[in-house]
């Protein structure tokens, strides 16, 4: 019986390892690796032409934007994806009608409103990642398959960024709590560069300076 | 001191605030018909319900579930769950049984949210629930017919 029940756990066991093989975790850094730095809007300030100036801090803030800790929840279909190889999520969960999963498979089955570092011992993850708002940016917010110039003007469009005044996104992308997930993303996972502040600031002076985006 | 209610019975717990609710059920209380499968939030096996929504009791800090209401298979009522419970035994769908309890808690659960499931409906909230002995199909057969049951009780 004891060794009945010691096979089926391995069973159960071998099937989450192969899923999680996929992703490459020599690629994420440990825990407390200093990020990739971000620059200031400071370092932009001999750029004279506003345009260019502008567009060039677009370009900066998409090191953030188009980071997998970013990107991963922003995808162009009904799955979320996952690691810094941006695999499919496992297990396979769908978006739902509300962006929070399925019926009986919610966001929240999984993920709590915190990061948690495993109890269990498992080869390539360390933690659950986890916020209060876990959950998919709306299919509109897609970004997963764009050029950096398509998401630029994506977020100025109100049909596709919420329904956010410019200023409102300035405070969004300073401001929220899941958005600033991508900094403090859980043990075993790579910070987006920067901290959610200077992110924040770089992309309030991207605002004030025109919002002019990288040209195709 | 952490205190939550498990399958209406008042439970309290003053170790580490981390340990998982998996842990808490099936030690501490010794409600062992929760199982442990991965420990990575990867299987079901672990699934309870917490106010009545699916939770991976594995990755879930007791903590986090202070004051709240947990439910495991060994608590679970209701028409969902008699309907399940009769189509389960109908069907006979446990081949070895180590996910069925992760299995059942999940069908309940969209059977709460989703008294007449499609094909699709089914796959979405059981594609977290591996059975190694592959009894997909009576799964799924099952839930259809708890469903039908629940419709012709009314
Ligand atoms: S033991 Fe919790 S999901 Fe596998
Ligand atoms: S019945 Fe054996 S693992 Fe599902």
């Amino acid at each position: 019986m004891k060794t009945l029940q010691w096979l089926t756990v391995a069973g159960i066991l071998s099937l989450p390892l192969i899923a999680y093989s996929g992703q490459d975790s020599s690629s994420e850094s440990a825990a407390g690796t200093p990020a990739e730095s971000l620059r200031s809007a400071q370092d932009f300030a001999d750029i004279n032409n506003e345009e260019k100036r502008s567009a060039a801090m677009f370009e900066e803030l998409g090191k953030v934007i188009q980071h997998p800790r970013c990107m991963n929840c922003h995808p162009a279909g009904n799955q979320p994806l996952q690691g810094m190889d941006m695999t499919v999520h496992e297990p396979p969960v769908e978006r739902g009608p509300a962006n929070f999963g399925t019926p009986g498979m919610e966001c929240n089955t999984c993920h709590q409103s915190e990061n948690v570092t495993l109890a269990a011992q498992a080869k390539d993850i360390k933690s659950v990642p986890g916020n209060p708002k876990w959950h998919l940016a709306p299919i509109e917010m897609a970004w997963v398959g764009k050029s950096l110039t398509q998401i630029c003007e994506q977020i100025k469009d109100k049909e596709r960024n919420g329904n956010k005044t410019m200023e409102e996104m300035i405070h969004h992308m300073a401001k929220d709590d899941l958005v600033g997930w991508g900094w403090k993303p859980g043990e075993g996972r790579e910070p987006a560069p920067g901290t959610q502040k200077s992110f924040g600031e770089l992309f309030e002076a991207w605002v004030h300076s025109g919002a002019h985006c990288p040209s195709a | 001191m952490i205190a939550f209610t498990l399958n209406n019975q008042t439970i309290q717990f003053d170790g580490d605030p981390k340990t998982p609710l998996l842990w808490v059920i099936r030690d501490r209380a010794g409600l062992t018909g929760t199982k442990y499968g991965c420990g990575i939030s990867q299987c079901g096996a672990c699934t309870v319900h917490v106010n009545g929504m699916t939770k991976r009791s594995c990755v879930t800090p007791v903590s986090t579930i202070a004051d709240q209401r947990v439910t495991t298979i060994e608590g679970v009522d209701g028409k969902e769950a008699n309907a399940i419970h009769t189509a389960w035994i109908e069907t006979d769908v446990p081949q070895c049984g180590y996910c069925q309890s992760g299995q059942v808690m999940s069908a309940v659960a969209l059977l709460k949210q989703k008294p007449n499931p499609t094909d699709e409906d089914i796959d979405g909230a059981m594609a977290g629930n591996i059975c190694r002995c592959a009894t997909y199909q009576r799964i799924r057969q099952a839930i259809h017919t708890a469903a039908q049951q629940m419709e012709e009780s009314e």
